[in-house]
């Protein structure tokens, strides 16, 4: 019951947010709904007993991703966007494109059927401390994944400082 | 316990309200921020999975996931600058150049 009430409550505060997020004027506004929606979501992983990914998310996610939103925001510093205009000439398409894709995905929820177990159950991942065991699986069946994440970051690393470069002339 | 299915159809709602952010608004950045929510929500489910079935590859995959989306955000914010340089607003309708 406890369960179902704090799922309760994570679950529609993350709804709340999301609509809050997609719908300010002020971009600005958005970004800081987007910082709590993404600690909500972090609550939801320790909630599915990964807290490796609870802390990965609020590093990387509300830490880097929605810090460098933040900059953006703030160096295109826009003052029009208060009184702009929000949404597109065809809005009413994509509520209703947004609509049939939620009446699609609930046919597929409602008939889902559950494959075989695995080996890694909640008590012995809480033997092992989850990281331990993220961390056994990464590095040993998926190495050449790892490796390849790593080569991705290289390229934006690269491909956003070309991109972003004033030329000198 | 919570069921599975419930996880499940809060994804489906977080995504479906990231498609119809990056649908009906006109400003790149939200357009950006809805991407951003649509992996969030790909993220729920992989997570439940992993839980519900007793298996580490969802969370494995959840990894990748936050690494390909923090190297997106970075290059679209990139290219939305670059953008913003040569045209001073940050409106999808109002980037008309490559229209026929």
């Amino acid at each position: 019951m406890l369960h179902r009430l704090f799922f309760g409550y994570f679950a529609i505060a993350s709804v709340v947010l999301s609509l809050l997020i997609i719908s300010r004027k002020n971009p600005v506004h958005s970004v800081l709904w987007m910082l709590a929606l993404f600690f909500h979501i972090a609550g939801i992983y320790l909630f599915l007993n990964a807290e490796f990914i609870a802390a990965v998310q609020i590093i990387l996610y509300a830490g880097a991703i929605l810090v460098l939103f933040l900059f953006v925001v703030m160096m295109l510093n826009l003052k029009e966007e208060v009184t702009a205009e929000r949404f597109g000439d065809a809005w009413p398409i994509g509520i209703v494109v947004g609509a049939s894709l939620l009446v699609l995905v609930s046919f597929a929820i409602t008939r889902l059927v559950q494959g075989p177990l695995g080996q890694y159950s909640v008590e012995r991942i809480q033997a092992m401390t989850h990281t331990k065991a993220i961390g056994m699986v990464l590095y040993t069946e998926y190495l050449f994944p790892f490796e390849i994440a790593s080569t991705i970051l290289l390229i934006a690393i690269v491909g956003a400082i070309v991109l972003a470069k004033k030329s000198k002339d | 316990m919570v069921p599975l299915n419930w996880y499940i159809g809060l994804s489906a709602v977080i995504f479906m309200i990231g498609v119809v952010g990056f649908l009906i608004r006109r400003n790149i950045l939200i357009m950006l921020m809805s991407i951003e929510l649509m992996l969030n929500s790909v993220n729920i489910t992989l997570v439940a999975f992993s839980h519900y079935l007793q298996d580490l590859r969802g969370q494995v995959l959840v990894f990748f996931i936050i690494t390909v989306a923090a190297a997106e955000a970075a290059i679209g914010l990139a290219i939305l600058i670059s953008l913003f340089r040569n045209k001073a607003v940050v409106h999808t309708d109002e980037m008309k150049e490559m229209k026929g």
